[in-house]
């Protein structure tokens, strides 16, 4: 007598602990084998990119923040500087640098939950999660102090930054700094050797270099897989290209790799800010342009390295204060394409451990 | 970065107002001190009478000796039996009373627990994970268990379209039978015990087996493919792992001879060891085992959260569900009882357990037994399904199995020749340890032998940029 199994469908989300966000995973089942999977996403959609072209390009900057609501300064950072090419807006020093600091605070605050979540989907309590936030609070402390807002930062502006931090702000940041390194060091003894974590993770969703290539990804789902691709360093925008530090690239593309490619990456944000506090001239943190900002007639794709990739901004201006076509390219979507091959034939558990370590954010994949 | 910059929030504010208990029991006004001081006082001196009591032999069997609740039991007996009633009524009541009055007892320990383990295990996780856990209902927030209970209790009950009615609504309460059924063989003093059954162990196993069918009918009655797969790797894991559990307690019964297991106790207070200190591998084998029965982590795959939201209750709502997650707190601290009985010495304590009421002993062992899960659950992430099964059928059964032929080969050299304890115990000890690594590393040395098992290599730091090109130039 032989005995089979029927495929079955299960529906992972839209509501779901680990799809993080509304996004629906429809996967064919066999036993515990992932047969098929589709993922349909849309449910968080906000029209953000048609809505943009009802504001001015000033108006458009709190739309970037709830994109990738995890990695506000950087979506802002981009859409600001894709502005201020399109205009050609000279940018004062100071504020490039504070643009530098703030956008490494954010790469350290979304890593952090990134590697969090990652770890809660392979099934620890919560506690490594909530030991990163502990982090992720005094940056958005820092944050908080500054612009007033936690999450939806608002604080980069087209020519420059909205605020001057306020004198308070220096000792904290040296003292995060100061410490920060020991925090990451922690981390490392917790779960870099963790047996259960390293079962989990090593060999599982493995993506070559070449297959990284070709579906586009960027950001650590690139660098894990061997790649040595970074924006901050190809394409160097802002002050970076006067900073000394090194890109992260693991082996062998697998969970494990673009789990340590984002611990890695921390170190290097920490270094990066350390010489941005000590290089930081004073002067005046913005330029002012006029409140309806003309651009010429004219094109532009701007793109800079946010902690899930690649987030390009792509603006079409007819000469009038509002963008005639607004288009967003988010790293998130781009890089969760691939769970489709990722998954299939591999067991569920798998499939959730590898769409963890992708570091997907609904908000910028549905706009 | 201190608190001052942050916004003072109630919490913050009261984590810098904190004082300790030292420090605000000094702060106390001088007659609320001296109350304090002569209560202390007078404790002490009765301890010393209570002490001198014991020492004279004078509180012996006597009903009112609280370090054996038994002995209040047997007076009971006694005074009913004696009674001028007619034999029959008495014989009825003789057996009625005590059953009675036991059972309330256990239900009574188990609701207790329910009532104050969720607290405990949402404190404990709370202190792991730098926060501060339920603080704000009644005082530590003690109450908070009482208000989540009553919040559950209004919730309506959602009975899923297509379940099938009966087994959809018998599991959360049969859950709750193996969770009650399997304290009654525990000894809690040489007394007090519910049912000192001959074949307690054997009773154990089979109790251990029943929550099984619980599970089947929570996941095939829901009419859910979550529920469905949790239940089918609950009963998967489940089954693997009773046998781990079973061998590992036969290596006990024939260490120790029997298999009541007030004797086992026995037998480890006449020796003068705990046998988790010469079969350790037999131990850990029934602590890891048992954590895959009462789907703990870093064996929670039945109701892994991140997979498979809730598992086998998926569809259960309200006190339902509160049901489900009460029971597991209720098999966590009775697989803390069966591992300090088989395992840590039950009731005794070298001695100490002449002073020191042997419940209290043994509640104290469960404790530190559940805090090293709740250790566990706070630490680890969890095993998937397919290395669970791997490592109970490749890895504990086969040695667990081996290990135990070893300790048949002892224990009938133990009957055999007449040898001191202490160099017989430290013999076993000796070379249990040593068979148990041996075996360990020479198994995993066959089972890895294909395997890469070096550290992960670190991630490369690089300057140079590049596409597939430099991607191959890394890689070498």
């Amino acid at each position: 007598m032989t005995t089979s199994t029927e495929p079955y469908v299960l529906n992972i989300g839209p509501q779901h602990p680990s799809t993080h966000g509304v996004f629906r995973l429809r996967v064919v089942m066999d036993g515990e084998k992932i047969k098929d999977l589709d993922m349909i996403v849309g449910y968080l959609h906000r029209s953000m990119e048609k809505l943009a072209e009802e504001r001015t390009f000033t108006q458009n900057i709190p739309f970037t923040d709830r994109a990738d609501y995890l990695a506000a300064m950087t979506g802002n950072l981009g859409l600001a500087i894709a502005v201020e090419r399109l205009a050609g807006v000279e940018v004062p020093d100071r504020a490039e640098y504070l643009r530098v600091i703030f956008s490494e605070l954010q790469r350290i605050a979304s890593h952090a939950m990134a590697n969090g979540t990652l770890i809660s989907d392979a099934g620890a309590w919560q506690t490594p999660l909530l030991y990163m936030f502990r982090e992720r609070e005094k940056i958005l402390d820092l944050f908080e102090m500054t612009c007033g807002a936690r999450l939806t930062t608002n604080y980069m502006r087209i020519g420059g930054v909205a605020f001057d931090p306020p004198p308070e702000f220096w000792p904290a940041l040296q003292e995060l700094v100061d410490e920060l390194p020991d925090r990451i060091d922690e981390y490392h003894e917790l779960l870099v050797s963790n047996e259960v974590f390293l079962a989990r993770t090593r060999g599982v969703g493995i993506i070559s270099a070449e297959d990284a290539v070709n579906a586009s990804l960027t950001g650590p789902a690139l660098r894990g897989s061997g790649v040595p691709w970074d924006l901050r360093k190809t394409d160097p925008y802002s002050v970076y290209d006067r900073m000394d530090f090194d890109v992260v690239v693991g082996k062998s593309g697998d969970v494990y790799d673009r789990f340590m490619v984002r611990m890695s990456e921390l170190y290097q944000s920490v270094k990066i800010i350390k010489q941005a506090m000590s290089q930081i001239p004073s002067g005046a943190h913005k330029t002012d342009i006029p409140l309806a900002l003309r651009p010429d007639v004219g094109e532009i794709y701007s793109r800079i390295e946010s902690p899930r990739g690649e987030i390009g901004f792509f603006l079409v201006s007819d000469g009038g204060p509002s963008p005639y076509r607004f288009h967003l390219r988010a790293p998130s979507l781009i890089n969760l394409s691939l769970l489709n091959e990722l998954g299939r034939d591999a067991a569920l558990s798998d499939a959730i451990v590898t769409l963890g370590s992708l570091d997907i954010v609904v908000g910028e994949i549905d706009r | 970065m201190s608190g001052d910059i942050r916004p003072a929030t109630p919490m913050s504010r009261q984590i810098a107002e904190h004082r300790s208990l030292l420090v605000r029991t000094l702060a106390l006004p001088r007659p609320v001190l001296m109350i304090i001081s002569l209560l202390f006082a007078g404790f002490i001196i009765s301890q010393v009478l209570v002490g001198y009591l014991v020492i004279s032999g004078e509180l012996d069997g006597k009903w009112y000796d609280i370090r054996d609740l038994g002995n209040a039991m047997v007076s009971l007996d006694g005074v009913i039996r004696n009674s001028e009633m007619d034999s029959r009524i008495s014989l009825a009541l003789a057996y009625l009373v005590p059953t009675l009055l036991g059972a309330t007892g256990i239900v009574s320990v188990v609701g207790g627990w329910l009532l104050i383990g969720p607290w405990v295990e949402r404190r404990l996780i709370a202190k792991f994970q730098i926060r501060q856990g339920p603080n704000r209902t009644g005082p530590f927030g003690l109450l908070q268990t009482l208000a989540d209970a009553l919040k559950l209790m209004q919730k309506e009950i959602i009975i899923p379209r297509g379940a099938d009615r009966f087994l959809y609504f018998a599991p959360p309460i049969a859950v709750f039978i193996p969770a009650i059924l399997g304290w009654a063989p525990i000894p809690w003093s040489p007394k007090m015990s519910y049912a000192d059954l001959d074949v307690g162990v054997l009773f154990v196993i089979a109790i251990s087996s029943l929550g099984v069918l619980a599970v089947f009918m929570a996941g095939w009655a829901s009419n859910n493919h979550y529920s469905l797969l949790g239940a089918m790797r609950t009963i998967a894991m489940m089954i693997s792992y009773e046998i781990p559990i079973s061998v590992s307690l036969l290596a006990v019964v024939l260490l120790t001879g029997s298999t009541k297991l007030s004797e086992i106790v026995l037998w480890q207070s006449e020796h003068g060891v705990w046998l988790i200190m010469i079969i350790p591998f037999a131990a850990l084998a029934f602590l890891f085992a048992s954590t895959a029965e009462i789907n703990r982590t870093p064996n929670d795959i039945g109701e892994a959260e991140s997979e498979i939201v809730a598992g086998f209750y998926t569809e259960y709502s309200g006190m339902k569900a509160g049901l489900f997650m009460g029971v597991e707190l209720g098999n966590a601290i009775l697989v803390g009882a069966l591992m300090s009985t088989f395992f840590l010495g039950g009731y005794t304590l070298f001695g100490l357990e002449e002073w020191i009421p042997g419940y209290l002993i043994l509640a104290t062992k469960i404790g530190l037994v559940y805090f090293l899960f709740v250790w566990i659950r706070a630490t680890l992430p969890r095993f998937r399904l397919d290395q669970l099964m791997g490592f109970a059928w490749k890895f504990l059964i086969p040695v667990s199995i081996a290990l135990m032929f070893l300790t048949a080969i002892e224990s009938s050299i133990l009957i055999r020749w007449d040898v001191p304890n202490f160099l017989s115990m430290g013999l076993i000890a000796v070379v249990n340890i040593g068979a148990a690594v041996g075996l360990t590393l020479a198994w995993m040395r066959l089972l890895f032998r294909d395997a890469d098992l070096s550290a992960p290599p670190p991630p490369v730091l690089t300057r140079e940029m590049g596409g597939l090109q430099a991607a191959k130039a890394l890689r070498g």
